[in-house]
């Protein structure tokens, strides 16, 4: 019997090709093409007077240079709003080029192509560009004051206020026996992953073709969006997702500037055409996240169990707002974690800044929202006096309760509704994997040394796996490959091993005779993309349900070879047999060639499937609801999303002297339902914590007052080295099934990041004896905080 | 405006090249778009990421931070050539599959390049010299558990093959 794949460490078999530097990467195709270079705007706000680029025309090599008055068509309005909400009542996008105005430092002005990069550079230094500065709006608390405003347009440079409730908060605080308010801040990070955005385009006038690589997240979006842009039939545009250097949320926006420009370009000149981005680019021209000033209002009785919350927040969204209310939406509705609250409202605003745009980044809103509610319970505890896990657990929603209704809309539209989950269980691994009842005692014994140490914990719950919908196609061709394909695209989460796993297991094959392909849309032309922790939910249930289509055909078609019961039949190793009867089989290719009725033979295995060799001449070669081959088909569409789960402490030591902030241990414990691939899972937490760990300590766009983004570099950027995460990160899973997909999958990509900045807060506070309100925070902030503090005691204290 | 060339000649895993560049050609793109070995990856290009490390006569290097005219005359190892000429994987590259060491595999390279100098110098490194080896380059996918999980296991492979 084959063994079963899914749940098991499988090695990954895109690693053989990548370890030998033969992955693809975008900038690794296109040895032909003429390069391209943007001039970027050096200003936060300003009006453009006049753009000269006559001192270019000289430079070597130069090809064409484009600016707004260059765009034509639809490539002439501002780019997509994707996601439209009703709230979003003053929405505003970029032009691909600025037409008369820029609002933010990096916003594309001009493009130019030439021969190559360095030549393409040269020639964006010799344009010269007038303007008049703006008053620049930097930040959350300048957006809200709204001295100045981003767009004339939009008063109070607020694009939309949103309200959502369930029972009535204030009252429910105003008669509860207990209650805070907290002021809590979250800064900006960005996904930063170590490819930049990059896209290719090769115009094929003869055909009238475009095909199009670019580092996307979603090929089927950029094929849309460049259609409609370019005015190209989508059956005409082709997208292509090469080797992707990571992802982590920048690159689901689109089409960027660069994917409609870059194939205007090649379609213009006849010529392949490429950009590639570089990190000061991604810095100041792609997307960040986090930006947040959050004030919680909250009302409990003496047990801390939370009787009513009300929470509001302002929201940057940077300059223009390309991706709708998501990260906002989805921090309102999961600050509610795994806790039943009774009376909950929550009110945003999502501002405009003069700074890069905001769209999501691994964790999407959670991390913020995760702070708001732990902070909250953290405060709860030291209010009463109560254990801090002792406090979340009178909160948690019991498992006999699943599915449990939130009473909110998601971020899908839909009904918040958690699927399943057990978060006292949960809980009690953590506690146990963190040995959390001796926590008091092991800090008193630390403290009598002199030794500042702290101990966090914070919980979240993870919507994951959106819709609308995902689909596979899985064929077998007549050697008995196993060819499988799915829209969305691929960043490093291995999914050509992990869906080989599901194809594996569903129709008997070995895995190295199946092959997976990602973002292609020649490949497969209906896909939404990957984010959201959804690949493997939703692709991997639709290649479960294709393959399992395909199952059935094959079945079918050796029951009427082998003159069997399909009933009778199984798969292994690839061979369909008839059960307990030695002999009795065909070769899965056999049967694709049986599947296929031919006239013409072209080999020797085409023979069999020829007239005068196979079928019932009385019978139609192919019934009337039938088709040739064999393959199957098939979509996952779920009325909602399956909601993950996790709980993570960190134990850290605070240095008395220098604040400085070091990892002791890192526990997690994690639920993402059924584990296709243990090993890959795992490597998804552990970047996840890095990521957080970075959130929460290190990283941080550090604006200045003009706009200038400060440290775009990774010399000043701190992303965290191996030096900066712990020696080791200590996982346990519970796995709780979902039972709205097939396999029972939860998402788990971004799990790891979203309670990093709250634990750190909760670990730092305990070791601190003050509460942390405001993440990241570095040593010297921390040493600052402890100032404050003392000198606050000291007025405190009577004279 | 026209770029003056430089004829150089490159000796990059055994093999010479000779090419005409300009004098301000980066090693890294000169490798990857002079010569199409695009294993090298360029993450930063100011010398942070250490995703374009490749050995100059078997010392790690920063290709981003060189002039492919220095070069001139030198012995580079890149990424592709890593492997035994018979397509088998380096004990490094083998270790990196084994752990899981590798998600998106763009700053791979330039990890790969590095350990295999390192363990050179330093067959049997404890987990903290491990550590240490990994200091100077950035992943974003990993946390680095399993990259340094394969250092260890590149260090065994290789004393098993000895």
């Amino acid at each position: 019997m084959t063994t079963r794949l899914i749940g098991e460490p499988v090695q990954r078999v895109e690693d053989p090709r990548l370890v030998r530097g033969d992955g693809r990467y975008l900038d690794d195709l296109g040895s032909d093409a003429v390069e391209v270079a943007v001039l970027r705007s050096p200003h936060a706000h300003a009006k453009i007077l006049d753009i000269d680029v006559t001192g270019a025309l000289d430079v070597d090599g130069l090809l064409a240079i484009y600016t707004y008055d260059d765009l034509t068509g639809p490539l002439a309005d501002p780019l997509p709003l994707l996601i439209p909400h009703p709230a979003l009542t003053h929405g505003r996008t970029q032009y691909a080029l600025a037409r008369d105005e820029v609002n933010y430092v990096g916003e594309a002005i001009a493009l130019v192509v030439a021969e190559n990069r360095y030549l393409a550079e040269d020639a964006v230094e010799r344009i010269v560009v007038s303007y008049e500065p703006l008053p620049a709006v930097v930040g959350v608390a300048a957006a809200r004051d709204a001295a100045n405003l981003v767009h004339d347009d939009v008063p109070g440079n607020v694009a939309a206020n949103l309200v959502q409730q369930v029972g009535d908060a204030a009252a429910a605080i105003a008669a509860a026996p207990h209650r805070l308010s907290l002021d809590l801040s979250v800064e900006r990070s960005a996904s930063m992953p170590l490819e930049g955005r990059g896209v290719l385009a090769r115009w094929d006038a003869d055909a009238g073709r475009l095909r199009l690589w670019t580092s996307t997240q979603t090929a089927t979006g950029v094929r849309a969006a460049v259609s409609v842009k370019l005015g190209i039939d989508i059956e005409q545009v082709e997208v292509i997702t090469p080797d992707v250097g990571g992802g982590f949320g920048v690159k689901i926006v689109h089409p960027w500037p660069e994917e409609v420009l870059v194939p205007m370009a090649a379609r213009a000149l006849g010529r392949p055409v490429k950009f590639t981005e570089d990190r000061r680019e991604h810095f100041v021209s792609a997307a960040h996240e986090r930006g947040q000033l959050q004030h919680v209002e909250v009302g409990f009785d003496d047990d801390g169990r939370v009787l009513g919350l009300s929470f509001r927040f302002w929201h940057d969204h940077g300059a223009y707002i390309p991706y709708g209310l998501i990260v906002p939406i989805i921090t309102s509705t999961q600050a509610l974690g795994p806790y039943k609250i009774p009376n909950y409202r929550v009110e945003f605003d999502s501002l405009y800044t003069n700074t890069v745009i905001v769209t999501p980044y691994r964790g999407a809103g959670r991390p913020q929202g995760v702070f708001a509610m732990e902070r909250t319970m953290d405060a709860i505890a030291a209010e009463l006096g109560l254990d801090r896990a002792e406090v979340r657990a009178r909160n948690f929603i019991q498992p006999a309760e699943m599915p449990y209704d939130q009473g909110l809309i998601f971020q899908d539209g839909r009904p918040l509704v958690y699927d399943s989950g057990d978060y006292p269980a949960s809980l009690d691994k953590l506690k146990r994997l963190v040995d959390w009842d001796s926590w008091t005692s092991y800090q008193a014994a630390a403290r009598a040394e002199g030794r500042r140490v702290g101990l966090g914990i914070a919980c979240y719950v993870e919507g994951t796996g959106v819709g609308p919908y995902e689909g596979g196609h899985v064929r077998v061709d007549t050697t008995g490959r196993i060819e499988v394909a799915t829209g969305l695209t691929s960043q490093g989460q291995g999914h050509q091993t992990a869906f080989a796993q599901i194809v594996a297991d569903e129709l008997g094959v070995p895995l190295s005779d199946i092959t997976v392909v990602t973002g292609d849309t020649r490949r497969f032309p209906y896909a939404v993309g990957t984010f959201a922790s959804r690949a493997a939910v939703m692709s991997g249930s639709a290649i479960a349900l294709a393959a399992r289509a395909t199952k059935a055909k094959a079945l079918r078609l050796a029951a009427e070879a082998l003159e069997a019961d399909p009933a009778d039949l199984e798969i292994v190793d690839g061979m369909v047999r008839v059960a307990g009867v030695p002999g009795a089989e065909l070769s899965l290719g056999t049967v694709a060639v049986l599947a296929n009725p031919l006239r013409y033979a072209f080999d020797e295995a085409s023979k069999a499937a020829t007239q005068f060799a196979v079928g019932d001449p009385d019978a139609p070669p192919v019934a009337e609801d039938d088709e040739p081959g064999l393959e199957g088909r098939d979509y996952y569409s779920p009325a909602r999303s399956t909601f993950a789960s996790g709980m993570h402490a960190v134990l850290v030591e605070t240095d008395p002297e220098t604040a400085e902030i070091r990892i002791l241990r890192y526990c997690v414990v994690h639920d993402c339902g059924t584990l296709i691939n243990p090993m890959i899972v795992q490597g998804q937490v552990h970047g996840g914590v890095a990521q957080g760990v970075g959130g929460a300590l290190y990283e941080r766009m550090a604006y200045d007052e003009a706009g200038q983004l400060q440290n775009a570099s990774f010399m000043d950027f701190l992303m965290p080295y191996v030096s900066e995460v712990p020696d080791s990160i200590e996982i346990d899973h519970l796995e709780t099934p979902s039972p709205l997909n097939p396999l029972g999958i939860k998402g788990a990509g971004e799990a790891g990041v979203i309670p990093s900045a709250a634990v750190f807060a909760s670990a730092i506070s305990d070791a601190e004896g003050f509460s942390i309100t405001a993440m990241p925070i570095s040593p010297s902030e921390l040493f600052h905080l402890r100032l404050q503090h003392v000198q606050q005691h000291h007025e405190g204290e009577p004279s | 405006m026209t770029d003056e060339l430089h004829p150089i000649t490159l000796r990059v895993n055994g093999i010479p090249h000779q090419v005409n560049v300009p004098a301000r050609r980066l090693l890294s793109d000169c490798l990857r778009h002079d010569l199409g070995l695009t294993g090298t990856h360029v993450g930063c290009e100011h010398g942070v990421c250490g995703a374009c490390t490749v050995l100059v006569g078997g010392v790690p290097m920063r290709s981003c931070l060189l002039l492919a005219v220095s070069m001139d005359g030198e012995q580079l190892t890149t990424v592709e050539g890593l492997a035994a000429a018979d397509g088998t994987l380096s004990p490094v590259q083998q270790a990196f599959a084994e752990c899981h060491a590798l998600q998106c595999g763009f700053c791979t390279p330039g990890f790969l390049t590095t350990i295999t100098a390192a363990l050179v110098e330093q067959p049997d490194p404890s987990r903290d010299q491990a550590r240490e080896i990994v200091g100077g380059n950035l992943c974003r996918c990993t946390g680095y558990q399993n990259i340094v999980e394969a250092v260890l296991r590149a260090a065994e492979l290789m004393k098993d093959e000895a």
